[in-house]
């Protein structure tokens, strides 16, 4: 091996040949900034090309003349790369670092290592001349205030005081943002159930005065006074309680004017935030709670209506759902609390008022109603979390039984419901297994799937086939007449599919 | 308190109207109500001036306190002084000889003041700034010459240093009519036309300047320390760089100018250092540096030795290092010792030479082209598997995954210990006297975040010093697990002919074949990454780490290296000339 090596030295000298082409030269001829200086300056140029190139003529013959070249125009201003300047300073390059340390940190969820890191990134609340800050200063005392958080949230040796005391030092820190600190701070103790203190930060936080800064955080200062207006209503309503358990008599006239007392601060404070468009349901359902039990109904409908139907607020069932429940407390009209659902019912048709909403419709006496309550049921089972509700089947069973007793008068509605679910119902709520499970868990909601699979889809469907099987064998009387039911409206069945059949080939 | 303070007080405040004054922690009024602070203060008596500030103050000498804020006069290049008897006294803790401070850097010192006439002459231009000579005819002129008369010229040691050095400045009556005017633009009363003038026969102080002169120093004693772990001494915090002004006495007060002056917001350049030393020592005409001879530390013998032993290299190695050392000249004294007159031979920088050194020598035995030092890899790899006893072969592949994986954790654990870093002092720097209150708050609450978040942190102080040490990487000769290459042979890349031991390899490559001028262009060579080999960018950054130093210094180093050491056959290669036999001889010693 070493032979070849030696072969290989074929100069005599003790020193190497020289070969100076085996390996890239240096760059010699031209300089790194002189040759970007030509880039940059070219740059402009190229891509304003097709403006300033004058096309050559297309010329026949290529070879007979050598074309001639059209430099393109230079811009009038050349730019010339930007090297000087303030340059950042290693002081703010290891800042950056650590911080990048920190968001690594808090990504692996080392909370020490951030803690550590924090230490030193902290300093750059120091940082010396405002032209050399590349970021905002309350964008970092943010950042820090964000960070900070994260980390005492999180790290073991952590506390509440350490939270509270970290937090009353950042609301020093920044009063741009010293009420959102506020609120965070005040979720935090909520969450922690620390009612009375929350209530106390947010006592504080309401008649904090800085100048220009209070009017800059009006929406904070909104939300804060509907956070204290939600934690009166929360005391009010333990005192309610506690008034209802004495007997009246027991009842002092001081706690009534306490009690009074919370109502009209959490009434004004709610009252507030609900008029500006948003999502506060706790807000308004404790709003309208006060108005009922002093017995302002009128208020608390207009209340519930507005949230509503104002549609300048963004869409919330839950708005439906509470003017609906509001509307069945004072006994309205059964007009009025269907026309409550049905709007409830375009936006969420698989929403849990929706049974109820169907019970409404089936008893009605007008056709169109009734038919809108089949579509209601059909509609709420398609959803998967009403799958394997016993009480949405046998209410979908129930309705389709009445239209088959019924002479089969309106068995075009299912038809019409079962056209557009044909494809899919069978997988997804007539599997077999399906059937093997729903028999092992629940016999009841096999049985009424096991109905509509026989009337829907033909005494030949595996899910009916299975369960009517598994029922007879367990020598269940149901399950006979079952087996009847389905044999007598097997015409039923029949007509629906070739209904449906000639519906798909038309 | 408050109300005592506030209740003659009666007017409305503008904002709200509210008639609630509070007073805050600086004495002013403001509304309890809307918090509005207003100009007016609390008016306060002085009437329990203590007895001991009178007696202080005498005993300070001449020297009369600023009414503001009760600083003392003081000028730029005292704070200088401050800071380099601060970095000499560090220096010596190190175990630098001690005669650096007061013989060495003292005397460097006051050669210095003298040249740019800032003191020891008959007219320092502190004197004259145009604002005093507007300022009044009180300006006493004809004090002057004695203060030159008055300065000591002792030592830096001492513990009445401050009385010292404050009378060869000493200011004596001349700019207390302007101080105040003055003092809104600087702390100190030179502060603001120390940036402003800019002599070109003049070297300005600056702070990477006071490492200059230390350097400077080390340099005149030969002290074993070369300006690489004089700056890593100082990125560790064994020598007092950033923040430097926390060790002026309390009554220095700093601010406004002064700050450009002072503080400092990055680490020390190499090559910044080293060409402000070389300009001082031509400033100031010192005469030939002592010879640095192969018994130096400097020399490239020497540092290959400690390099070549940081690097994990074989000690075999060096008898090859003095070889080119000797080929190349780079060893003789002429070149090395520092003579501020010769312009020709000025620029060494001691460690990066010895560096490029090593990396030539690597590249006349492995080649380092990516191909040829892994063929030879494999070569003693299963040479050493096969002998067991006896001396090991060099193998590059293993040297490469031991040193590769060692230092990618040091680079790691520095790069996150320059995270770590603390930049700031206690003691906040602030603009102008308005801000002070804001800086001292700021400061105070860093501190208290900081606490609390030490709080947290169970590790036992993370920012604990490091005791300094030349060596960066050790390895242990010891070890079991053979990751020290320090007694591993050469054999595998040598052949021995005519008596003569010579590298098997018989090719080499130049990093470039034309050096660059560096006048006009500023490097005498240029690195891009992507042009050279991996083997030798590796190298390249290995040392790169050791020394602290931008690659590109090196790779201009190991081309100024490989051109010396080629330049017989360059320059015969242009002339089309047969190459001139270049021998080596047999055995280490010989090369002497």
């Amino acid at each position: 091996m070493i032979g070849t090596l030696r072969s290989l030295a074929r100069n005599k000298h003790g020193l190497p040949l020289l070969v100076g082409q085996s390996r890239p030269v240096g760059p010699r001829h031209f300089r790194p900034g002189g040759v970007r200086d030509w880039f940059i300056l070219l740059l402009p140029a190229a891509e304003g090309m097709d403006g300033f190139v004058e096309q050559p003529a297309p010329r026949e013959e290529w070879g007979s003349l050598a074309p001639s070249i059209h430099l393109p125009l230079l811009p009038c201003l050349l730019h010339h790369p930007v090297t000087r300047g303030p340059k950042e300073t290693e002081f703010q390059k290891t800042k950056e670092a650590c911080l990048n340390y920190i968001q690594d940190a808090l990504l692996q969820n080392q909370w020490q290592r951030a803690a550590e890191f924090m230490i030193s990134y902290l300093e750059i609340l120091e940082t010396s001349t405002v032209s050399k800050r590349k970021t905002a200063p309350e964008l970092l005392c943010q950042a820090i205030w964000r960070i900070g958080t994260e980390i005492l949230l999180h790290h073991s040796k952590s506390n509440i005081e350490e939270l509270n005391y970290f937090t009353e030092r950042m609301k020093n820190l920044g009063v741009k943002y010293y009420l959102k600190v506020c609120l965070e701070h005040i979720f935090y103790l909520l969450c922690n159930g620390l009612i009375d203190e929350a209530y106390q930060n947010l006592t504080l936080a309401e008649s904090w005065r800085y100048g220009e800064q209070t009017a800059a955080q009006n929406d904070e200062l909104k939300l804060i006074q509907a956070y204290k207006g939600l934690l009166d209503y929360y005391n009010w309503s333990k005192k309610r309680e506690a008034m209802l358990e004495l007997d009246e008599e027991n009842f002092t006239d001081s706690s009534e004017q306490e009690m009074h007392n919370f109502f009209r601060q959490a009434a004004v404070n709610l009252k507030e935030i609900i008029k500006i468009p948003g999502v506060w349901d706790p807000f308004v359902v404790s709003y309208v709670d006060l108005l009922e039990f002093y017995g302002d109904f009128d208020e608390a409908r207009e209340v519930l209506t507005e949230y509503a139907y104002n549609s300048k607020f963004p869409p919330n069932p839950n708005a439906h759902a509470y003017l609906y429940h509001f509307l069945k407390r004072r006994g309205e009209s059964k007009k009025s609390l269907v026309s409550v659902l049905k709007i409830l019912h375009k936006t969420v048709p698989s929403h849990e008022l929706m049974l109820e909403f169907y019970t409404m419709l089936k008893k009605s006496k007008k056709d169109k109603k009734r038919r809108l309550g089949l579509e209601v049921i059909f509609e709420v089972l398609d959803f998967a979390g009403w799958k394997e509700n016993v009480k949405a089947w046998s209410c979908l069973a129930e309705q389709i039984k009445q239209i088959l007793d019924n002479s089969n008068k309106h068995l075009d509605w299912v038809k019409e419901e079962w056209n557009s679910r044909k494809d899919w119902w069978p997988a997804f709520h007539f599997s077999h297994y399906l059937a093997k499970r729903n028999w092992q868990e629940n016999e009841k909601l096999a049985y009424e799937k096991a109905l509509l699979a026989g009337i829907l889809l033909g005494k030949d469907c595996k899910y009916y086939k299975y369960v009517l099987h598994q029922g007879c064998k367990a020598k269940k009387k149901r399950f006979q007449t079952l087996k009847k039911f389905v044999k007598k409206h097997n015409s039923a069945y029949l007509r629906i599919t070739a209904c449906s059949d000639s519906s798909t080939h038309l | 308190m408050d109300e005592e303070d506030t209740r003659d007080y009666n007017e409305p405040c503008v904002q709200c109207s509210d008639v609630n004054w509070g007073l805050t922690d600086e004495g002013k009024f403001y509304c309890k109500s809307c918090h509005n602070v207003i100009e007016r203060t609390k008016e306060v008596l002085v009437s329990d001036v203590i007895p001991n500030t009178k007696i202080q103050s005498i005993s300070k000498g001449l020297r009369k306190r600023k009414k503001i804020d009760k600083g003392w006069e003081w000028y730029v290049c005292e704070g200088f002084q401050y800071i380099l008897k601060k970095q000499a006294e560090a220096l010596q803790k190190l175990g630098v000889c001690p005669r650096m401070k007061d013989e060495i850097l003292c005397s460097f010192w006051r050669r210095y003041l003298q040249k740019s006439k800032q003191a020891y002459c008959p007219r320092p231009v502190n004197d004259t700034p145009q604002e005093l000579v507007v300022s009044d005819s009180a300006t006493d002129v004809d004090s002057e010459p004695e203060r030159v008369s008055s300065f000591d010229l002792s030592s830096f040691s001492g513990s009445d240093i401050d009385v010292q050095t404050e009378r060869s400045f000493g200011q004596i009556s001349s700019v207390d009519k302007t101080s105040e005017t003055m003092s809104v633009h600087s702390g100190s009363i030179d502060g603001s036309s120390y940036l402003r003038k800019r002599r070109k026969e003049n070297v300005r102080m600056s702070m990477p300047m006071t490492l200059s002169f230390c350097y400077m120093a080390l340099l005149w004693l030969k002290e074993p320390m070369t300006l690489s772990d004089l700056l890593r001494f100082v990125a560790e915090g064994h020598i007092p760089y950033i923040n430097a002004f926390q060790y002026f006495p309390e009554e220095i007060k700093l601010y406004g100018l002064d700050l450009r002056i002072f503080r400092v917001e990055s680490w020390p350049k190499y090559e910044d250092v080293h060409n402000k030393m070389l300009e001082l020592a031509t400033f100031l005409d010192l005469p030939r540096f002592p010879a640095i001879t192969d018994s130096c530390f400097l020399h490239p013998d020497m540092l290959c030795i400690k390099y070549l032993m940081e690097a994990n290299l074989p000690d075999e190695l060096h008898s090859w290092t003095c070889r080119v050392v000797k080929k190349t000249g780079v060893g003789e004294a002429d070149f090395l010792t520092l003579d501020a007159e010769n312009k020709s031979a000025r620029k060494v920088n001691y460690d990066v030479i010895s560096v490029a050194i090593i990396i030539v020598v690597l590249k006349l035995l492995l080649l380092l082209n990516d191909q040829y030092e892994w063929v030879l890899s494999n070569f003693a790899e299963e040479r050493n598997k096969k002998n067991k006893e006896g001396r090991l072969w060099f193998d590059f592949r293993k040297w490469y995954k031991v040193v590769k994986k060692s230092v990618d954790i040091e680079q790691k654990k520095l790069d996150e210990e320059r995270a770590r870093c603390l930049w700031k002092c206690e003691k906040p720097l602030f603009y102008s006297a308005k801000q002070k209150a804001v800086a001292l708050k700021r400061r105070q609450m860093i501190q208290s975040l900081q606490r609390q978040f030490d709080a947290l942190t169970d590790s036992p102080q993370v920012t604990e010093k490091q005791s300094p040490s030349s060596f960066q990487l050790s390895w242990d000769e010891e070890n079991p697990d053979g990751s020290c290459f320090h007694g591993h042979s050469l054999e595998g890349f040598l052949q021995e002919k005519c008596n003569l031991h010579r590298p098997m390899n018989p090719e080499y490559w130049l990093c470039t074949v034309k050096l660059c001028n560096k006048k006009i262009c500023g490097h005498l060579a240029h690195y891009k990454e992507g042009d050279f080999s991996k083997s030798y960018q590796f190298i390249l950054n290995l040392f790169s780490f050791l020394l602290r130093v931008d690659v590109s210094l090196i790779h201009e180093e190991v081309c100024l290296i490989e051109h010396k050491l080629f330049s017989a056959r360059l320059h015969k290669s242009k002339k089309k000339s047969k190459p001139k036999k270049v021998e080596i001889p047999k055995g280490p010693g010989n090369t002497g």
